[in-house]
């Protein structure tokens, strides 16, 4: 994984709420068995419309999407964030995300960042003109009007993305660990062994 | 005395294999689902970083969301070729996948083949008080049988791969408790559609739900694998219901289950697996059983919920300005108008399948309702769509695939057919769709096309009068 110590730059202010994944990225678009090229799928039925916040050339370019609550609500599927990613989209600030989506964001080195609804608005606000930036090592999201809004982060996830830490090797590194849960399972619940069918 | 636990907690802490100081745990991943198109970026990573899949023996791989519905072999027994090839690709990278990393495949016209989350438990593979995993979200379905199971991104599935565990951090709990007994006709369905408009798609963000109450206890397990099935459109990861008899009976003899010695071991083991008296839930929701009725979608959240003998809601009824404006998108997607009866909407097309309602009981409601009628005239298609072949095989033992071929539906073979708009099963743009799946999202079942969730034997009761109606009128 990358690593990701600060984003700044225009920002989407997008601002709906409970957006699902099938809208971040439509079932037509899961056939695909790599990771790339599917920026342009994202936002699909969106984008048909006439006059849309993401075809907006006042936006064109921009790192950061502003939403609303639950943002990426649905289906498990992380295309939604290879989409978000392939885009341009680095970090995505709403006041809360789904549990899957926030994962799948992580694993991507995508920024889910959750503020409380009145720094949202305010960031709606200004992300229509000015630039907005991200600041991980500090955990703050700051504008060029002075604003300063700080957001927590699971700590576990902050070092990985501040460090670029691949998640499967670290893991890999606790594999004593994993082997002493495996022997202790296997001898006082042998029955988790599936029978073989 | 040690704290008292909930069902959750006493899962989670068997499977912790390394804490973390920050609260983030290790986490021990007993089975794991493997369906083609969460998983071929998975298999892609594994094999750029040269690794090998560490337990293959928990893993289980089945094709469902890709395939069309039709033969699957000629009258030669030949394979059929898929026509998409994109589909074709992923379908065949699967095939390819999981004999190289040594994973018992469940191939597409093997009689086994079906919707992992119909599949798992009917195979034995999803036993109570293990954790499952699968890259898609209504994994939650599992937790029916007491496991802790829920939906993993595609690197999640590659990270299970590569070390059968997850890293995760614990979720809240919630209780939902619902008391009394269900009225005549009201399906388990309709319960967690009703549970849903209570609680929204939002109210169970970061929550593990267990479903408690004399409702569950009495409930079918095919009924608790639909209640749990939707726990993640309520916004919780998992759902859970406590095993007891009926889970052990309906586990007994199934392919994958503990046999012997390892059954009667198992068996005393899952009797612990209950929430002690007293133990403390972050969250609690009552809900009054009498209150269900028959429940359908109006618009385009599984919140969207209304008794089918009610109205379209105004969107001005909302508090919320943002729910008023979702609300007003909604209805012009749906093509409805506030104050409208729910039960003057007429339907064009009416679809029996997906994970949530496709497994025998769902087939007994519907073909009980269809049983010598047939579907009107304005139903354009209707189709039924077994969650696997064994389900189909039992099916067709009960004579059903006649009662619904009479009807004038199209009997299919297994898998996630039109839940989504994946493969050739769409309902077709601006036509609404009386369906028993999961989501009402815009586009989810086609472009355009318009969704109203409901229960097997109300979309049955729509094939027969083309319009929504209260399963109740037809019941005899
Ligand atoms: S039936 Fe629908 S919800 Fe279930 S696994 Fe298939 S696509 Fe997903």
């Amino acid at each position: 994984m990358k690593s990701v110590q600060t984003v700044e730059g225009r920002a989407i202010p997008f601002g709906q709420k409970n957006v699902d994944t099938d809208v971040i990225i439509a079932a037509k678009w899961l056939k695909t068995i790599s990771r790339e090229g599917l920026g342009q799928g994202a936002f699909e039925s969106i984008r048909a419309q006439e006059g849309n916040i993401f075809d907006d050339p006042e936006y064109a370019g921009a790192s950061i999407l502003i939403a609303g609550d639950n943002f990426g609500c649905g289906s498990s599927r992380e295309h939604a964030a290879w989409a978000l990613d392939d885009m341009g989209i680095k970090a995505i600030i709403a006041p809360s995300f789904s549990d899957i989506f926030s994962g799948n964001a992580f694993k991507n080195g995508l920024l889910a960042i959750a503020l409380p609804q009145e720094a949202i608005d305010r960031l709606m606000e200004v992300a229509k003109t000015e630039p907005i930036t991200i600041d991980m090592e500090s955990m703050s999201v700051t504008t060029p009007f002075q604003d300063r809004f700080s957001f927590e982060m699971d700590p576990f996830r902050h070092q990985c993305l501040m460090e670029g830490l691949d998640e499967i090797d670290l893991t890999m590194a606790k594999s004593d660990a994993i082997e002493r849960h495996e022997k202790n399972t296997d001898s006082a619940m042998h029955w988790l062994k599936p029978a073989a069918a | 005395m040690t704290e008292p636990k909930t069902l959750y907690q006493k899962i989670w802490d068997a499977h912790v294999v390394d804490q973390r100081d920050d609260g983030t745990a290790l986490i021990y991943i007993d089975r794991h689902l493997v369906h083609e198109v969460t998983s071929p970026q998975a298999f892609e990573g594994l094999r750029k970083a040269g690794r090998k899949v560490r337990r293959p023996d928990l893993t289980l791989a089945v094709p469902d969301h890709n395939l069309p519905t039709t033969a699957r072999l000629d009258s030669q027994g030949n394979k059929v070729p898929i026509a998409d090839p994109q589909s074709a690709a992923q379908l065949e990278a699967l095939e390819a996948n999981a004999p190289a990393f040594g994973i018992r495949y469940i191939g597409a016209s093997d009689i086994n083949q079906g919707i992992v989350h119909v599949i798992g438990p009917e195979q034995g593979f999803t036993l109570p008080g293990t954790t499952l995993v699968c890259g898609d979200s209504h994994t939650a379905a599992h937790g029916a049988l007491g496991a802790l199971a829920f939906g993993i991104g595609t690197s999640e599935v590659e990270h299970v791969l590569a070390t059968q565990t997850l890293q995760l951090t614990r979720s809240k709990s919630m209780e939902i408790r619902v008391d009394g007994e269900l009225g005549p006709g009201i399906s388990p369905k309709d319960l967690i559609l009703h549970i849903i408009g209570v609680i929204g798609t939002a109210g169970g963000t970061g929550h593990v739900i267990e479903y408690r109450g004399k409702v569950f206890e009495t409930m079918s397990i095919e009924g608790r694998l639909t209640v749990s099935n939707m726990s993640i459109e309520a916004g919780a990861r998992a759902g859970l219901i406590a095993p007891d008899q009926a889970t052990f009976d309906y586990l007994k003899g199934r392919p994958m289950s503990p046999k012997g010695a390892d059954w009667d071991a198992a068996l005393a083991y899952w009797k612990t697996l209950v929430s002690d008296e007293g133990a403390r839930f972050d969250t609690s929701v009552t809900i009054n059983a009498a209150d269900v009725a028959p429940t359908v979608t109006w618009g385009t959240s599984p919140e969207d919920v209304v008794p089918v003998n009610g109205n379209v809601p105004a969107p001005d009824s909302y508090a919320d300005p943002s729910k008023q404006d979702a609300a007003r998108k909604s209805l012009t997607y749906m093509g409805l108008e506030p104050g409208q009866a729910m039960r003057d909407v007429a339907v064009e097309n009416i679809f029996i399948g997906s994970c949530t309602n496709s497994r025998i009981e769902d087939l007994r409601a519907a073909a009980g309702i269809l049983d010598g009628r047939k579907k009107a005239d304005n139903v354009k298609w209707a189709i039924v769509v077994p969650g696997s072949g064994l389900v189909k095989a039992q099916a067709e033992a009960e004579g059903l695939d006649r009662i619904f071929t009479d009807a004038g539906f199209e009997w299919r073979e297994p898998g996630c057919s039109a839940c989504l708009g994946m493969n050739p099963d769409k309902v077709p743009p601006g036509e609404r769709c009386a369906s028993t799946s999961n989501r009402n999202f815009v586009g989810r079942q086609g472009p355009g096309a318009r969704t109203h969730l409901m229960s097997p034997a109300m979309a049955a009761a729509a094939a027969v009068t083309g319009r929504l109606t209260d399963v109740r009128e037809l019941t005899r």
